[in-house]
């Protein structure tokens, strides 16, 4: 399909711009003004809206497709919360007007929403405190791991350098730690699929600031040894952080705070059910037990003895800004719709339906494909393995290719690192059984063909716009802009 | 119960089917053995219309109705409807990362396009897929600098945004870099002090363009001497500015980041925003985030995908070039959406009115002969003006006025409490700008 850059034609303009009400008389200097016009789109408001939308039929979504992508939670996104995000009262806020003087006083609704939003995810996850701020997963578990050398720092305990992980860790927690200045030391998941105690023990020393723990981790279990790993590792003096990616499975059924974890970072796009964006924006607020209160970045929201909100700066020990303002906005603002939504009654029903679907895929495919689940009961989701397919030079890539030819996005694969050829399928609470038993039937019948004729795999997909693109050619002859001659 | 599909018929059939009588037995069979926590401080549900109505009530509660002049790096900008329309396919805002290239061409191909845009915009040959905003990717060129030279000092001007500045120390501060500030000049960065500041050890020197005080100037001749000593140098772009102005690929910088947010999106209290990240072609394998590439498939058709991804955490873990992992794609749509819908011409238009709109209101300001502002300032859209007592004081009776007049720059520069930064966008009618003028000869 032709670039936009391609639509139109010299002359054509989309735009309708208010007339030029002031006199015309630029100050900038010829000096400063760029050579030639940025070589953008010359084209209609229609040119570029049926580019767009013929552009997004090339997509799988999740309001289009089932979409069962493990560790990424892909559940329904009510409408009604982007009809909410777009209130001007919201979107023509800007974000430096509560720092003027009164200014404050007129930002009341959305200080809020964010005060109130994280005063139900402390209620809700077992902490003291929230900071709204990170951005994204990735930049919740950097914050966290800041907030871990916060309070080393302060102990003078500057020799805690060693951040513990799980080898069946997403890879953000060891480039988090890596970012945040830590050096980073695996450790073993056990046959059970449990943190493998006795190699925790082996590397407890005063050179641990923490371990980052995925709960559930990642190979879908609940890990039974959380709490006396959290333990261990307090009482070799360090802190015990939380990877919140896989907080379906357990929300409102288990507090995190509880099972004696420091600190853990959510996703609002996950859990919370704000949309994934095609790869963001999503938000990683993080929450933290007491003794890292002090550490967490400005500003923050308070409430006042009056009722009203304000943002706090005056604190000592904070680790500063990690985000310019207050956060995803506009995301915290669907997870507070969400949140207001489901209610006591409601939140535990997510992680319950979440759970119980995952197991009853399991149970539907672990005579089909190897099961990777420790033969124990998983948690939101179920992972197996293609290594009796790849037997047949079908591999966890192909079953994935299979399913997108018959309109199902495909689970996450090559995930966790520990099992060979992961299939990671999490199909969340928001689908129905019927949506279940269309996708196991495909993965029997794909099953089924990898047994009978393998060699059909290598021509899927071939309903998609394209076929198998070549990833190698592609990063060894680079091509990623059409510069339009320029340079 | 919403958002829940299955019926308690459904459940039953289900939990038969993985051999458990109730769900506590499911959970007790995962391994959880821990009492239900008691949620009595969650409020019961509501109703749709309900969260609706109260949402409604705190929207209301935010005074969006002042004439806006605060900027400061974050504008008030038009955002055709167009731009709304096009991120709102939900096949778009539904999918997350396009790891499944044939099942991702509309976010590839989009991601494809945006990386062109951004290249054509600030005069450089690559562009990454987006970073969360303009402050993290300009720590993250920080990084890049600093694992291209092998070098641990960053040399920052004081006319960067104070802002940046606070979150790129935030983030060093549990790294082995020492990061060299060198103070401004009266309206301007003090490029003397910048040169003079650059050594053996530096890795890079960041600018912001126009500055923190809206200030536009030649970088050519520092870039120079950057490279002089083999550093390099970092420039942070206000996009729409640079569709006149003289672009930070044709001043040599090595590194372009910004913040995008002008670029389709909504002010929003502070986010979603938009990192962009761009840089010349031997960085291009050392630059952290996402980037799509063309490919082709069996038959010669082309495609995209996401490409050299061995630098990324999902692959490289703790030696990846960043840990970031979710981007911004959704913003970065909506600033490819908004430069398509305005155009070559039309981004060229945007740009003039709010240059102009600035100069017209910085003469209406001085008319009132109660404000100074600096007469040799060459600027874009935002301009400083010298009041005569506390700006912040006078920024609060402009409240009063009706008017959010601009930034008062003593809360973060000390010496600076009677300066206002004042930001003009094409959204500011001549009238607007008059009646601001008489507010403030009204409250000065």
């Amino acid at each position: 399909m032709k670039l936009v850059f391609d639509k139109g034609s010299p002359g054509r303009t989309g735009s309708s711009l208010p007339k030029m009400d002031v006199p015309d008389e630029s100050r900038i200097p010829q000096s400063l003004r760029r050579s030639t016009k940025a070589e953008l789109p010359e084209a209609s408001e229609l040119d570029v809206i049926r580019h767009f939308l013929l552009l997004s039929r090339k997509n799988f979504g999740l309001d289009t497709h089932f979409y069962p992508l493990g560790s990424c939670t892909m559940k329904y996104n009510p409408k009604f919360h982007e009809r909410i995000a777009a209130l001007p009262g919201f979107t023509l806020l800007h974000p430096l007007l509560p720092q003027l003087r009164r200014g404050g006083a007129l930002t009341q609704g959305a200080l809020e929403v964010i005060y109130e939003t994280e005063r139900l995810l402390s209620n809700l996850l077992g902490f003291k405190q929230f900071t709204m701020q990170p951005l994204a997963g990735a930049h919740g578990e950097l914050t966290g791991v800041m907030l871990i050398a916060a309070h080393h720092k302060a102990a003078g305990e500057t020799g805690r350098k060693v951040m513990l992980i799980p080898d069946s860790a997403h890879g953000t927690n060891p480039a988090s730690a890596a970012v945040a200045g830590f050096e980073t030391k695996e450790i073993p998941t056990d046959e059970k699929g449990n943190t493998d105690i006795t190699a925790l023990k082996a590397s407890l020393d005063n050179s641990v600031a923490g371990i980052m723990l995925t709960c559930p981790n990642t190979l879908g279990l609940y890990d039974q040894n959380t709490r006396e790993a959290c333990n261990l590792v307090h009482e070799a003096g360090g802190l015990a952080y939380c990877d919140g990616a896989n907080l379906n499975a357990i929300i409102g059924r288990v507090r995190p705070g509880d099972l004696g974890f420091d600190v853990m970072h959510i996703n609002l796009h996950k859990t919370f059910s704000s949309p994934h964006g095609g790869g963001g924006p999503g938000a990683g607020p993080v929450g933290v037990a007491d003794k890292l209160v002090p550490y967490l970045p400005i500003s923050r929201v308070a409430k006042r003895s009056d009722g009203t909100y304000a943002l706090e700066y005056n604190h000592d020990n904070t680790i500063g800004y990690i985000a310019p303002f207050y956060g995803n906005f506009s995301i915290i603002l669907r997870t507070y719709a969400y949140l207001l939504t489901l209610g006591r009654e409601g939140i535990p029903r997510i992680s319950e339906n979440a759970v119980l679907s995952a197991n009853y895929v399991r149970q539907k495919l672990k005579n089909h494909f190897d099961d990777a689940s420790r033969e124990r009961t998983c948690m939101h989701e179920c992972v197996f393995s293609a290594a009796r397919q790849a037997r047949n030079n079908v591999h966890a890539i192909d079953i994935a290719k299979a399913l997108i030819e018959k309109g199902i996005h495909p689970p996450t694969i090559y995930f966790p690192l520990i099992v060979k050829e992961a299939l990671m399928i999490e199909p969340t609470e928001t689908e129905s059984r019927e949506t279940l038993d269309h996708f196991i039937e495909a993965m029997i019948e794909i099953a089924e063909l990898a047994e009978e004729n393998p060699e059909k795999f290598k021509s899927f997909p071939s309903t998609t716009p394209v076929g198998r693109l070549d990833e190698t050619a592609a990063a060894r002859n680079l091509d990623i802009a059409n510069l339009a001659g320029q340079q | 119960m919403p958002y829940i599909a299955n019926t308690d018929a459904d459940r039953a059939e289900m939990l038969k089917t993985v051999g458990c009588g109730s769900i506590e037995e499911l959970w007790k069979k995962a391994g959880i053995e821990e009492p239900a926590p008691a949620l009595d401080e969650i409020p019961p549900g509501l109703s749709e219309f309900e969260v609706v109505s109260y949402l409604f009530k705190l929207a209301s509660r935010n005074a969006t109705g002042l004439v806006n002049f605060l900027g400061c790096g974050y504008y008030d900008h038009i955002i055709p409807a167009a731009v709304f329309e096009i991120t709102s396919r939900s096949e778009f805002y539904t999918a997350y990362t396009p790891y499944q290239p044939e099942a991702s061409q509309g976010t590839l191909q989009a991601i494809y396009e945006y990386q062109s845009a951004i290249c054509r915009l600030t005069g450089m040959p690559a562009a990454n897929a987006s970073m969360y905003d303009g402050g993290t990717a300009l720590f993250e060129a920080m990084m890049l600098a600093v694992r291209a030279t092998r070098r641990r000092k960053a040399v920052i001007s004081g006319s960067v945004s104070p802002i940046l500045r606070e979150m790129i120390r935030c983030y060093s501060s549990n790294l082995k870099i020492e990061l060299k500030e060198v103070s401004p000049g009266d309206f301007c960065s003090n490029q003397k002090e910048l040169a003079a500041a650059i050594d053996d050890e530096t890795a890079c020197v960041l600018m912001q363009y126009p500055d923190a005080f809206g200030t536009i100037e030649d970088l050519s001749m520092l870039v120079e001497q950057t490279h002089s000593k083999n550093a390099l140098a970092v420039c942070s772009a206000y996009p729409i500015a640079l569709a006149v102005l003289k672009t930070p690929g044709e001043m040599g910088f090595d590194i372009v980041t910004g913040e995008g947010q002008s670029l389709g999106m909504p002010l929003n209290f502070g986010g979603p925003y938009l990192g962009f990240m761009a840089v010349q072609r031997q960085l291009l394998r050392k630059m952290p985030g996402r980037i799509a590439g063309k490919a082709f498939d069996a038959s010669g058709r082309e495609g995209f995908v996401l490409t050299l991804q061995a630098r990324e955490q999902h692959i490289r873990r703790a030696g990846a070039t960043s840990n970031i992992c979710s981007n911004e794609n959704l913003c970065a749509l909506s600033a490819l959406a908004y430069l398509s819908c305005v155009g070559k011409n039309g981004l060229v238009e945007v740009a003039e009115l709010c240059a102009a709109k600035a100069a017209f209101a910085r003469e209406e300001l001085i008319k009132t002969g109660k404000v100074k502002a600096p007469e040799d300032q060459q600027f874009f859209n935002e301009f400083v003006v010298e009041l005569p007592s506390d700006a912040s004081e006078i920024a609060g009776k402009m409240i009063d006025k009706g008017f959010a007049a601009g930034f008062p720059l003593g809360r973060y520069y000390k010496d600076r409490k009677n300066q206002l930064l004042i930001a003009v966008t094409e959204k500011r009618t001549r009238e607007e700008i008059k009646s601001f003028a008489n507010a403030m000869e009204a409250v000065l």
